[in-house]
């Protein structure tokens, strides 16, 4: 079973091959499912998870994806962001120092030199000159240090008063710092108090205080309203100790020099020249006030992608500042695409692939169901075909035993003494109860055949005679509807074979039973032959179609019919005289030799016999022919409404046939005909065996006939050998003549000179050739060569006919043309029968019946048997029977007492012995006595003492079952322990008789 | 004369009663068929073996059935068998169809069924066995009125 589970499992492809396995092996068991038939309840919950596992696989996926894009954003913001900052810085310090150079300028031209070598002309138009080398600062100007006790002096000096910011001459101060030198861009600001504003103030205490540049917090510049810081520097008057204190560096401060930083177009411009401007959003804050971000640039209002800023350090070199430049993109992080497709069409493919194996998955628990469903319906209608046979089987077999009681009380009535019409229909119920029987035992034959359990006899049988008695039965009928029924056996068969009669018997019953039922003119003609003999036939068949297409057409006339048997055209042509007269011809050389010696196929063990039985019925409709052998199929449904029947006979007779060892076909041609075939294979028999055995079953054919010398006078050959055949069985020498003048010209050649021609003892003429030539005058001149009295016996004359009229047959014998009338279909027995009353040789016959009864007390008078049987009335039935018929009868009561009593020696004939028993059944018994004989045997066989012991064979006492169920396993089983047969208890005479008849000869 | 032919159609009529009604069937006319000059008593002989039979089986049968539990079906069942037999033998029809189902209950091993039967079965046996006294009284009138006894089909 794990095995077989492993096997289905494996894949799919496997699975036809398990199942095809599995089939073999499977008879109703319950099978191994296979892991996805176990599972089928999961399936969809499988699917389910895999959907799941798969939705969470792809958004991981995504997720992957999206994070790595957004560290290279980040990346990429962070390095563009750091580079704006490098470069602002880079911009800024430059000019950072061109105004540290500037200052430097002032202090050396305006201060060290006396008088100053600078004034407000020279200095804007140096600045105006230099200016794009501080492209960023709007404009630069100088303011002087003046102490309030200095002011008077200094507005005296420039002729102006110095003023505030809001352009409003200054109030008293410490300290101011008016603008004495400015750039022309700003020259508005020139005697501005620098001290005034608040922011310019404190830049300016820082500025001088450190020595460095230093910007103010960043606010809205005068002239541009853009965003801007003021830079501001320290001019010194004096040269500076080189590590100056802050009080030394204010005594030493003379001015300041300043410029706007226009921070807005400075980083305007920057990023204009950098890639990517639209990209990010760039905003610079002052952070000193670390609680207070002042923007330098940059919209306040937040828009851009506020998820993701970066920040910059800048450095403009002023250390009380601190600046920060922060990144962001312009736009929010774009959805990304392909981490969006990437993950849905991973999801859509697992998906797909998933759906695919739930599908696969469906579909084999479909198929594994229907195979299972199939599988189960397979059983049944196994079951329901065993079920079928046994029901056949049994209701047969129950059918069979009241209708044996109805056929031998039906015997037994036809044995008193009845009025004719009492008789008469006596001996229909007893006619339609053999019919019925033999319908049933069809039924049971099938049913048997199906289950496998016919078996062939295997005893010598005479096939001749079998073949008389089959068409003696349909004589009746046959003669009523003008069909001429014959049969002819090729000398070349054995006389007697090997093989099962009544098989043999059912077969040809079957055939010829059909031809006659379909048939309503012209003829039914059954031949054997020896297999080996078909092929001269064939050649001739074949050369028949090729120079036969004139035939075929030729109408039935009197002139031309067709070489049949009755002249009517058959659907083969096998049989038709063209070929039928090689293989007579070929037999007659044969037969000739082998008068004097041995047939050389004599030697071998087996003969293959061909027997076809032709006639010239309705045939079979073409669609019909490929299921004519099968049961319960007739032609068509009107068939059975026209002829009766089942239906069932072309079947069990191809079942048979094959029993046998051969093989059926046939050929037919509707309107015309159908001829079946069949092959089969027989035993020989050895001539001693059969010379026995010949008495009991075949009648002997009377051998009076012997030598004796007839003319058959027909016109069709093929008929004419049939009568032949018949008259050579007897004995009889055969000729044929043409014609009745052919034959009457014979006989009176032979009349007068005794030569070497045959001296006919009979004629033998066909009905039809007489009717022909009645009127040509030839009877009576038949008549007259007849009365001229011849030295000689005259030949006696003999119609043979199929059916005759009363009439026919009065004027016959009136014309005496006739002595007698044999009627078709000719039997060798019957023939015989019309020769002896012709002839008057006698041969008295017994009933059957009597015979019978009598020999059943022959056989039995005197006998010792012994009756063994548990029951003691059974016993005393069993006692009384066979004492009836003469025999003493001792009893015994268990097969104990039975061993005891056959103790060797005895005196016992036969034993008749129950099966059922208790303590030692039959079987038990049967076989223990047996090994005693057999050990008896072996003494005295090895001693050889009692040679001339009153028992020439062995020890072998025949013993025969007695039992009430007549199965076959249960005779199988009598046999098989050493018993000699059965017979049905209770006794039936004639059941008795076969059974007894095996061991005692008369 | 008369007498003995009219014991003649009494014996008829009523052996073809048996027959109608079922309680023998052609295998008792069979055994009739047996007795002859040399065993003139054979049917007696062996209807009598056979009630005795009965008798002692049925006995058996009902001891057996006695037992409320444990019931021996198998020695039923043979018993059963062997009165079946021998009811088989000389045609007692009724009998042996009795016995038949009354096997079919001891196979089911049912103990009530089988008390059914087997009072059926003694009810038959004794309806055959007056019936079969009642039939060789008559014959043996016939004989004693010198006739012969006819054979009945």
């Amino acid at each position: 079973m794990g095995l077989k589970l492993q096997q289905s499992q494996h894949q799919h492809q496997h699975q036809h091959h398990s199942v095809a396995v599995k089939v073999n092996e499977q008879t109703g068991t319950k099978r191994g499912y296979t892991f996805i038939q176990a599972n089928r309840a999961w399936l969809p919950k499988f699917l389910l998870l895999w959907v799941m596992v798969m939705a969470f696989l792809s958004t991981w996926i995504y997720k992957k994806m999206d994070a790595d894009i957004k560290v290279r954003r980040k990346e990429v913001l962070s390095s563009m962001c750091d580079e704006r900052a490098r470069m602002l810085q880079d911009q800024f310090s430059v000019s950072v120092n061109h105004v540290h150079a500037l200052a430097i300028l002032i202090s050396t031209f305006h201060y060290y030199k006396n008088p100053s070598a600078i004034d407000q002309e020279t200095f804007a138009e140096y600045t105006a000159r230099t200016a794009f080398e501080r492209p960023l600062l709007s404009g630069v100007a100088y303011a002087e240090r003046v102490v309030h006790s200095e002011r008077g002096e200094f507005e005296k000096q420039h002729g102006w008063t110095i003023k505030t910011m809001q352009r409003e001459p200054s109030p008293v101060r410490d300290e101011y710092a008016p603008v004495i030198l400015s750039q022309e861009t700003v020259s508005y600001i020139e005697s501005l108090d620098m001290m005034s504003g608040e922011e310019d103030r404190e830049n300016i205490l820082r500025a001088r205080a450190t020595g460095k540049a230093v910007l103010t917090s960043p606010f809205r510049l005068l002239g541009s309203h853009h965003l801007g810081v003021v830079l501001t520097f320290p001019v010194y008057k004096s040269k500076l100790p080189t590590r100056p204190t802050v009080e030394e560096r204010i005594e030493a401060t003379a001015g300041y020099l300043g410029g706007a930083f226009d921070v807005e177009s400075l980083v305007e411009n920057l990023l204009g020249q950098l890639a990517g401007k639209q990209a990010i959003l760039v905003n610079v804050y002052d952070i000193t006030n670390s609680s207070d971000h002042l923007i330098m640039y940059g919209h306040q209002n937040q828009d851009g992608d506020l998820a993701l800023l970066y920040e910059s350090k800048l450095d403009f070199g002023d250390p009380f500042r601190k600046h920060t430049m922060i990144c962001r993109y312009q736009q929010k992080a774009p959805t990304s695409w392909t981490a969006l497709t990437t993950a849905f069409l991973f999801f859509v493919i697992c998906l797909l692939v998933g759906y695919i194996l739930y599908g696969a998955a469906i579909h084999i628990v479909k198929v594994e169901d229907d195979f299972h469903e199939m599988q189960e319906l397979k059983v049944r209608a196994e079951a329901a075909d065993v079920a079928k046979s046994q029901f056949l089987a049994t209701v047969s077999h129950e059918i069979r035993t009241p209708m044996n009681g109805i056929l031998g009380m039906l015997a037994l009535l036809l044995d008193t003494d009845l009025s004719s019409t009492q008789r008469d229909y006596a001996q229909t119920a007893q006619v339609c109860g053999k019919a019925l029987i033999a319908l049933i035992n069809e039924v049971l034959d099938r049913a048997k055949i199906e289950a496998g359990k016919l078996e062939m006899e295997t005893v010598p049988f005479d096939l001749r005679s079998i073949l008389d008695d089959v068409l003696s039965l349909f004589s009746e009928k046959s003669r009523n509807k003008g069909v001429e029924l014959a049969v002819f056996v090729s000398d070349k068969v054995p006389e007697m074979v090997m093989g099962d009669p009544g098989r043999f018997r059912q077969i040809i019953t079957n055939l010829v039973g059909n031809s006659v039922k379909f048939t309503e003119r012209g003829h039914i003609f059954v031949k054997v032959h020896l297999a080996e003999n078909t092929k001269p036939v064939v050649d001739a068949k074949v050369e028949t179609c090729l120079n036969g297409g004139s035939d075929g057409g030729v109408p039935i006339s009197d002139a031309h019919q067709f070489k049949t048997l009755s002249g009517y055209e058959a659907a083969d042509e096998r049989n038709s005289w063209d070929s039928f007269k090689h293989l007579v011809s070929y037999e007659e050389s044969r037969y000739d030799a082998s008068i004097n010696m041995t047939v050389p196929g004599e030697t071998s063990q087996s003969v293959t016999l061909m027997v076809s039985v032709e006639d010239t019925g309705i045939g079979i409709p073409l669609i019909a022919q490929d299921r004519v052998f099968m049961p319960f199929m007739q032609a068509d449904s009107s068939t059975s409404r026209n002829y009766g029947g089942t239906g069932i006979g072309l079947s069990i007779t191809k079942c048979l046939v094959e029993l046998m060892g051969g093989h059926i076909s046939f050929v037919s041609r509707p309107q015309v005909g159908s001829t079946f075939t069949f092959t089969a294979d027989f035993g020989r028999c050895k001539k001693a065996s059969f010379n026995d055995t010949k008495k009991s079953n075949t009648e002997d054919l009377p051998s009076s006939f012997r030598g004796l010398k007839a003319i058959v006078v027909d016109r069709k050959p093929v008929r004419a050998a049939v009568t032949r055949y018949h008259l050579k069985r007897l004995g009889m020498l055969a000729e044929v003549a043409g014609s009745v003048k052919i034959a009457a010209s014979a006989c009176g050649k032979n009349g007068s000179s005794c030569g070497s021609k045959i001296q006919p003892d009979i004629i033998l003429v066909e009905k039809d050739l007489w009717l022909s030539v009645e009127d040509g005058g030839l009877s009576l001149r038949m008549l007259d060569w007849k009365q001229n009295g011849q030295a000689f016996k005259l030949p006696k004359m003999v119609l043979l006919a199929t059916n005759i009229t009363n009439v026919e047959l009065e004027k016959a014998k009136a014309a005496g043309f006739v002595d007698t009338v044999i009627m078709k279909p000719m039997r060798a027995s019957m023939v015989a029968a019309c020769l002896q009353q012709v002839l008057g040789i006698g041969n008295k016959k017994q009933a059957g019946k009597d015979v019978q009864n009598g020999s059943l007390r022959s056989l039995l008078c005197g006998k010792k048997i012994l009756v063994v049987d548990d029951n003691m009335v059974n016993r005393r039935v069993a006692a009384g029977a066979l004492k009836k018929f003469g025999a003493a009868v001792e009893c015994a009561e268990s097969g104990k007492v039975a061993l005891k009593l056959l103790q060797i020696p005895h005196s016992f004939d036969a034993c008749f012995m129950d099966i059922q028993m208790p303590e030692m059944d039959g079987f038990e018994a049967t076989r223990q006595i047996r090994m005693m004989e057999s050990q008896a045997n072996e003494q005295m066989n090895g001693s050889g003492i009692d040679k001339g012991f009153a028992r020439k064979g062995e020890w072998h006492v025949p013993i025969l079952a007695m039992t009430a169920d007549v199965i076959h396993a249960t005779y199988d089983e009598c046999l098989k322990c050493g018993m000699d047969g059965y017979v049905s208890k209770p006794f039936e005479e004639e059941n008795l008789y076969q059974a007894v008849t095996k061991f005692f000869k008369v | 004369m008369n007498i003995v032919n009219q014991l003649q159609r009494q014996f008829i009529d009523f052996s073809t009663s048996l027959h109608r009604e079922g309680f023998v069937d052609d295998q008792f006319t069979q055994l009739q068929k047996l007795q002859d000059e040399n065993s003139p008593d054979f049917v007696v002989e062996v209807v009598s073996l056979f009630f005795e039979d009965c008798e002692k089986l049925i006995n058996n049968m009902a001891r057996a059935l006695e037992q409320t539990q444990g019931v021996d079906f198998k020695q039923v069942d043979a018993s059963v068998h062997q009165l079946k037999g021998s009811s088989s033998s000389i045609g007692a029809m009724r009998v042996k169809n009795a016995c038949i189902s009354f096997r079919s209950f001891c196979e089911a091993q049912n103990r009530e069924g089988c008390l059914r039967c087997l009072q059926q079965v003694t009810h038959e046996y004794s309806l055959l066995k007056n019936k079969l006294q009642t039939l060789f009284t008559l014959e043996q009138q016939i004989l004693a009125a010198g006739g012969s006894i006819p054979v009945v089909d």
